[in-house]
C-alpha cells in the first residue's frame, strides 16, 4: 500500500487513515489543555496562598464586584457551552446552517460576555481598584493586601478574557470555513476540538466565579 | 493539504555515491523557503541544531569571560554590574536555549517517528511553529543583551527582580515566556506521536528506550512549563505596573515567588537530563552490541523520576524561611527522586558486562556520562540533607554539582548523541580519531574545572560572587585553567563536525551495525517520508534484539554458552 | 601546601563538627560508589572488548534479584542520610533557650548588626565564646542570606518578614562572613568578619564601643514617641488592646481565628493594622508604613518582650 492510494479528503500525508488522524488531533487538543490547567493553575496557588494569609483584605475586596454582572456573566457562559455544543451536534448530522447558526450564537454570548467584563473593568477603573501606583482602596485606614486580592483578579479574569477572544476569533475562522463547506459528517475536527477548548474555558470560569465573586457576599455587601 | 512538485535536484558532487542515486530529506528541495516553511520533522531538526549551537556558543562565551574575571581575586576585568548580567545571561541563555531543547529538538525532533516507524510526527507545523517561537524567544533575550542584559540571575528571585534591579527583567521575563511555549509544543508532539503513530507490532515495550525518555520528558515540558510561563508573566506585570504580587510592603510573598519558580525549574533539570538517560541507553547496547538490561526498570524509572519530579522542589528553598517540616518532607522525596537515576546507572553498568564492547566516540561520551553524572547525583544527596545543605546552599558546591551533571551528563550525552547519528542526520562520517581526542580533552577540561569547585564551596564561597577572599585564589586559577581547556575541546568538535559536512567519509547505512528502525530500515540520509517509497513499517523483533539471532542458533544447537 | 588545598573550613562552631561529619560520611558513601562504578566501567569496558567482528555478547535480559539489590542498597544509605540531616537541621532550627538576643538588618549592601546591650556594628560581629547567641533578622529591600562558613551555617534574610537563626562559637579567633543570596550589583562586597572573643575581652569591646540605648530601652522610647500608648494601655475606654505581658500569648481575631502574638505579628500589625484585627475592637490603628525603621520595628519587639512585668498603667492584665 502506498501513499497515493490515501483519496480521502482532508487525510494528512502522514496517517494512516481518517480515525487516526481524529484521534491524534483530539488527544492533542486534551494534552493542550492540561497545559492550561496548569497555566491557570499557577494562579489558583498564589490565590489560595494570600487568601489563607489574609482572609478578611480578600473578603473586603471581593465586595466591590458586582455579584449580578458576575452571574450573569456565569448563565451567560453555560447558554455558549450550549450553543458550541449544538454546533458540534450539527456538524455531526452534516448541517451546514446549523453548524453556522451555533457558532454565531456562541459568538454572540462570548460578546455579550466580554462586554459585561468592560462595564466591570471600567468601573473599577472609575473606583482607582487597578492595581499599581493609583490603587486606593478606602475602607480601613490602609489597604494592603486588597491590593494583592485586585492583582489576582486581573490577572485571572485578563488571562481568561484573553483566551475567550482568541476562541472567538477561531470561531469567526470556522464560520467561514463552514460556508466554504470545509466541515463534513465524518471530518470535523476543528468544531470538535474547538468545543473542547470552549468548554474549558467556560469550565475556568465556573472556577473563577464563586472564588473572586462570593467570597464576600455572605456578609450582605451587594 | 497540498502537493508540492518536486523537481530532480541538481548534481551534488558532496554527496556520498549511493545518495546520488536518491533523494535524501536534504536534496528534496532547494532554496531558504524549502527551508524555513518546512514540515519535515528532519529538517526542522536541523534547523533547531543551528540555532542551539548558536546559542551554546554565546552561552559559553559568557562562561570564558566570568572565568577569566574569576582567575583573580579583585574584580578587575569587568564592572560589578557587567559581571553580575555575565552569570545570568549565561544561565538564561544555557538552559532556555540550549539545555532544556537541545536532545528533544535536535535528536528528538529527528528519531522519534524514524524509531517508531512512521512518516513525520503527529502536528508537522506546529512543530515548525515552534521552532519559530524558539527563534523569537532567543532573538528577544539577545535584544535584551545587547541593550543592557539583565542582572538577577537566571532565577529572578523577587524583589530584586521585580523592584529593586535596574536592568531589563520585563524583556527577559516576556522572552523567557515566549520560549516557554516551544517547549510545551514539542513536548505535546511527542507525546500524541508516541501515543497514537507507532508503527503496527511496536507495542510501548517494544520502543526503544530514547523513546520512553522522550515520553517522559514531554511529560514535565507540558505540565512544568505552564507555570514558569505564569510566574514570569506575574513577575512581568509586577515590574511593569507594581501590582504587588510579590511585594513585602503590600503584603506580598517573596518567597511565593521561589514557591512558583521552582515548581517549574526542578522538573526543568528533569527535561534537561532524561533525554540525555535515553541516549546513553541507546549507545551503550550499540556498542555492547547487547540488549539493554532490565530494559523494563529502565522504562519505568524514567517515569518514575518524571512525577517525583515534581514533588521535589522546596529542596531548593531549605533555608528561605520555608517551614522546616515543609523542608523535611521534600528532603525525603529527593531522597525517591535520586533512586531510578542509581537504577539506570547500575543498569548499564550490567549491560557492559559480557558484551563485546568498542570505543568509538559515541561509546567514550556514554562511558563519561556514567561517570560524571554519578558523582553530579551523589553531589546532589550532599545538598538534598538538609544539615549539610545549611552549610553549602549558594555556594560553589551548588554550581559544581549542577554543571557535573549539565555539562558532565547531559552535554555529554548531547555529544554522544550527535557522534551516534551524525552519519544517519548528514550521510558523512566524522573524523574517528579527532572525535576520541576531543572526547578526552572535553573530559579532562571538564573535571579540572568543575571539580575544584566543590571544595571552594565547601570551604565557603559562595555563588555569584564578582570577586572573592585570597584564600580562594588556588581552587579558581585551576577551574579557570580546566574552562578553557574544555572549550577547546568544544570548539574542536564542532570544527570537525562543521568539516566533515563537505569532507567526512561518506556513510553506509548502518556504520555502526546497531538495531533500530533509524539504523536499519532508514536509509542514511532517509528520504522524505523516512522509509523507502512503499515500504511498510511492521514491528517483530524487541528493541536491541542484538542478541536473539545467537540465542537461538544456541537454543537451536544444543550449545551452552 | 596543604594550607593552599584545604578540604574544610575551621570548625569554630559547635555544629561545625556534627555537619563535617555527616559530610564525610557522605563523602565515603560518595567516593565508595563513584569509584565502584568507575572501576566497573574501566573494568568491563577492557574485559569484554569486542574480540571479532562477527562475535556475539552473552543474550542476558535482566535480573530482578539484582534490580531489588541495588534499589534497596541506595534506598536504606539515602534514608540514613536523610535521618542524620533532618536531625541536624532541626538542632539548628530550634532555638535554644537564653541565647543572647542580637538583631540583623540587612540592606543593599551591609549588615548591620545590633548587640542586646545597644552596641551596634556595621558589616562585622564581636561575639563571645561559649554562649549562644540568637539572631532575629530581616532586610529593609531584597533578600539576602547571612552566611558563616566557619559556624557552618546560614539563613537568608527576607524583607517583611523576620527569620531567626542561633549558633554557639567554640573557637576563639575571627572568621569570614558571606552575604550568600545574590542581592544586586555589591553582593560580592557585602561581607564582614566575626571576631570571636573571651567573655572578658567581649565586654571590654562593648564597653569601648558605642554604646547606645539598649533595644529595650529604644522600644519604650518609642512606644511613647509614635504614641502607642495612647491607645494601647490598661484604661477601660482604651481603643486599642493593652499589650502588657502578651508577647508569646495566643491572641483572638475578629475572624475567631486565634494567632500567637510573635514578632512577625508585632510588625504585620505596626506596617499594617486592619490585617489581623483583635476581637472586640474596631479597626482605627493607622499604619506606621515610612514612619518606622526595621530596627525600630525590632526595638519595639525586644521592648514588648518585656512590657508586662512592670506595666506603666499598672492594673490587671485585661483579657
Amino acid at each position: 500500500m502506498s501513499d497515493h492510494a490515501h483519496t480521502a479528503p482532508g487525510l494528512a500525508h502522514h496517517f494512516d487513515d481518517l480515525e487516526q488522524q481524529h484521534e491524534t488531533g483530539t488527544l492533542g487538543m486534551w494534552a493542550f489543555l492540561v497545559t492550561e490547567v496548569l497555566f491557570f493553575g499557577g494562579m489558583f496557588g498564589a490565590y489560595a496562598v494570600y487568601r489563607s494569609s489574609y482572609p478578611e483584605a480578600f473578603m473586603r475586596a471581593s465586595s466591590h464586584l458586582n455579584v449580578d454582572l458576575g452571574g450573569i456573566n456565569t448563565i451567560v457562559l453555560i447558554c455558549s457551552s450550549l450553543t458550541m455544543a449544538l454546533t458540534v451536534y450539527a456538524a455531526q448530522k452534516g448541517s451546514k446552517n446549523g453548524i453556522i447558526l451555533g457558532l454565531l450564537s456562541t459568538l454572540f454570548f462570548g460578546a455579550v460576555f466580554l462586554g459585561v467584563k468592560v462595564v466591570e473593568y471600567h468601573d473599577k477603573w472609575v473606583h482607582h481598584l487597578i492595581p499599581g501606583p493609583n490603587f486606593q482602596f478606602t475602607e480601613g485606614v490602609y489597604g494592603g493586601p486588597e491590593q494583592l486580592y485586585f492583582a489576582l483578579y486581573f490577572a485571572m479574569t485578563g488571562m481568561h478574557a484573553f483566551h475567550m477572544i482568541i476562541g472567538m476569533v477561531i470561531m469567526v475562522w470556522m464560520i467561514f470555513k463552514a460556508r466554504r463547506g470545509d466541515f463534513t459528517p465524518g471530518h470535523h475536527p476543528l468544531v470538535e476540538n474547538f468545543g473542547l477548548y470552549w468548554h474549558f474555558v467556560d469550565i475556568v470560569w465556573i472556577f473563577l466565579f464563586p472564588l473572586l465573586y462570593l467570597i464576600g457576599a455572605h456578609e450582605g455587601a451587594h | 493539504m497540498k502537493s508540492t512538485v518536486l523537481t530532480p535536484p541538481a548534481p551534488t558532487p558532496h554527496l556520498a555515491p549511493e545518495a546520488k542515486e536518491r533523494t535524501t530529506y536534504l536534496t528534496a528541495d532547494y532554496g531558504w523557503k524549502s527551508w524555513l516553511f518546512t514540515v519535515d520533522h528532519k529538517r526542522i531538526a536541523v534547523l533547531y541544531l543551528i540555532s542551539i549551537m548558536t546559542f551554546f556558543l554565546i552561552g559559553g562565551a559568557f562562561a570564558l569571560l566570568m572565568r577569566a574575571e574569576l582567575l583573580t581575586p579583585k574584580g578587575d576585568l569587568f564592572e560589578a554590574e557587567t559581571y553580575n548580567k555575565l552569570f545570568t545571561m549565561h544561565g538564561v541563555v544555557m538552559i532556555f536555549f540550549f539545555l532544556v531543547p537541545s536532545i528533544p529538538a535536535v535528536l528528538g525532533n529527528f528519531l522519534v517517528p524514524i524509531m517508531i516507524g512512521t512518516k513525520d510526527l503527529a502536528f508537522p507545523k506546529i512543530n515548525l511553529l515552534s521552532w519559530y517561537i524558539y527563534v523569537v524567544g532567543g532573538a528577544a533575550t539577545l535584544f535584551v543583551a545587547i541593550t543592557g542584559g539583565v542582572d538577577t540571575g537566571w532565577t529572578f528571585y523577587a524583589p530584586y527582580s521585580s523592584t529593586y534591579a535596574n536592568t531589563n527583567v520585563a524583556g527577559t521575563a516576556i522572552a523567557v515566556f515566549i520560549t516557554g511555549f516551544s517547549s510545551i509544543l514539542t513536548g505535546l508532539n511527542f507525546i500524541v506521536t508516541i501515543h497514537k503513530m507507532r508503527a503496527p507490532g511496536m507495542t510501548w515495550f517494544k520502543m526503544p528506550l530514547f523513546l520512553w525518555a522522550q515520553y517522559a520528558t514531554s511529560l514535565i515540558m507540558i505540565l512544568g512549563t505552564p507555570v514558569l510561563a505564569i510566574t514570569v508573566l506575574l513577575l512581568g506585570l509586577e515590574r511593569l505596573f507594581h501590582i504587588g504580587v510579590f511585594d513585602p510592603a503590600l503584603g506580598g510573598d517573596p518567597v511565593l515567588f521561589q514557591h512558583l519558580f521552582w515548581f517549574y525549574s526542578h522538573p526543568a533539570v528533569y527535561i534537561m537530563i532524561l533525554p540525555g538517560m535515553g541516549v546513553i541507553s541507546e549507545i551503550v547496547a550499540c556498542f555492547a552490541k547487547k540488549r539493554i538490561f532490565g530494559y523494563h526498570f529502565i522504562a519505568f524509572s524514567s517515569l518514575a523520576i518524571a512525577i517525583f519530579g515534581f514533588l521535589v522542589w522546596g529542596h531548593h528553598m531549605f533555608v528561605s524561611g520555608q517551614s522546616a517540616y515543609a523542608g523535611m518532607v521534600f528532603s525525603f522525596l529527593t531522597m525517591l527522586v535520586a533512586i531510578p537515576s542509581a537504577v539506570k546507572v547500575f543498569n548499564w553498568i550490567a549491560t557492559l558486562y559480557k558484551g563485546q564492547v568498542s570505543l568509538e566516540t559515541p561509546m567514550l561520551y556514554a562511558l563519561g556520562f556514567i561517570g560524571l553524572f554519578t558523582i553530579g547525583g551523589v553531589t546532589g544527596l550532599f545538598l538534598a540533607v538538609m544539615g549539610l545543605d545549611r552549610h553549602v546552599h549558594d555556594t560553589y558546591f551548588v554550581v559544581a554539582h549542577f554543571h557535573y551533571v549539565m555539562v558532565g551528563g547531559m552535554v555529554m550525552a548531547f555529544m554522544g548523541g550527535m557522534h551516534f547519528w551524525w552519519s544517519k542526520m548528514f550521510g558523512r562520517m566524522y573524523p574517528e580519531a579527532m572525535g576520541q581526542f576531543a572526547a578526552v580533552v572535553i573530559f579532562v577540561g571538564f573535571n579540572f574545572t568543575f571539580f575544584p569547585q566543590f571544595l571552594l564551596g565547601y570551604m565557603g564561597m559562595p555563588r555569584r560572587y564578582h570577586q572573592y577572599n585570597e584564600e580562594f585564589v588556588i581552587l579558581n586559577v585551576l577551574s579557570t585553567a580546566g574552562a578553557t581547556i574544555l572549550g577547546g575541546g568544544f570548539l574542536m568538535s564542532i570544527c570537525y563536525f562543521i568539516w566533515s559536512l563537505k569532507w567526512g567519509k561518506p556513510a553506509t547505512q548502518n556504520p555502526w551495525e546497531a538495531k533500530g528502525l533509524e539504523w536499519e530500515k532508514a536509509p542514511t540520509p532517509p528520504p522524505t517520508f523516512n522509509f523507502p517509497d512503499g515500504e511498510r513499517i511492521v514491528v517483530t523483533e524487541d528493541a536491541y534484539a542484538y542478541t536473539e539471532e545467537e540465542a537461538h542458533d544456541h537454543v537451536a544447537a544444543g550449545v551452552k554458552k | 601546601m596543604w594550607k593552599d588545598f584545604p578540604l574544610y573550613p575551621e570548625q569554630a562552631s559547635t555544629i561545625a563538627q556534627p555537619v563535617d561529619l555527616l559530610y564525610f560520611f557522605l563523602i565515603a558513601v560518595s567516593a565508595f560508589f563513584a569509584l565502584l562504578i568507575s572501576v566497573l566501567v574501566v573494568v568491563f569496558a577492557a574485559k569484554y572488548r569486542k574480540s571479532r567482528p562477527d562475535a556475539y555478547s552473552a543474550h542476558i535480559e535482566g535480573s530482578t534479584k539484582l534490580e531489588m539489590v541495588w534499589t534497596i542498597i541506595p534506598l536504606g544509605l539515602t534514608m540514613v542520610m536523610f535521618a542524620w540531616g533532618t536531625i541536624l537541621f532541626f538542632d539548628q532550627a530550634r532555638m535554644p533557650a537564653g541565647a543572647m538576643e542580637f538583631t540583623v538588618t540587612g540592606k543593599q549592601w551591609m549588615w548591620k548588626v545590633q548587640h542586646p546591650t545597644g552596641q551596634r556594628e556595621i558589616n562585622d560581629l564581636h561575639m563571645p565564646i561559649g554562649r549562644p547567641l540568637r539572631l532575629t533578622m530581616t532586610s529593609e529591600d531584597v533578600i539576602h542570606s547571612y552566611y558563616i562558613p566557619a559556624f557552618r551555617t546560614k539563613q537568608d534574610v527576607v524583607p517583611g518578614r523576620y527569620s531567626q537563626m542561633w549558633f554557639e562559637a567554640n573557637k576563639l579567633g575571627t572568621f569570614d562572613l558571606f552575604c550568600a543570596e545574590y542581592c544586586g550589583t555589591k553582593h560580592s562586597q557585602m561581607i564582614g568578619k566575626v571576631t570571636v572573643m573571651t567573655q572578658e575581652d567581649y565586654e571590654r569591646w562593648l564597653s569601648g564601643a558605642v554604646a547606645n540605648e539598649t533595644p529595650v530601652q529604644a522600644g519604650e522610647r518609642l512606644f511613647t514617641a509614635l504614641r502607642c500608648i495612647t491607645c494601647h494601655n490598661a484604661t477601660s475606654a482604651a481603643r486599642g488592646p493593652n499589650l502588657a505581658g502578651q508577647f508569646g500569648k495566643e491572641v483572638e481575631l475578629s475572624t475567631g481565628a486565634k494567632v500567637t502574638f510573635d514578632a512577625d505579628y508585632v510588625r504585620e500589625s505596626i506596617l499594617n493594622p486592619n490585617a489581623k484585627l483583635v476581637a472586640g475592637f474596631q479597626p482605627l490603628m493607622p499604619t506606621f508604613q515610612g514612619q518606622v525603621k526595621e530596627e525600630d520595628i525590632l526595638s519595639l519587639i525586644a521592648y514588648l518582650k518585656t512590657f508586662g512585668a512592670t506595666a506603666p498603667a499598672a492594673g490587671s492584665a485585661a483579657k
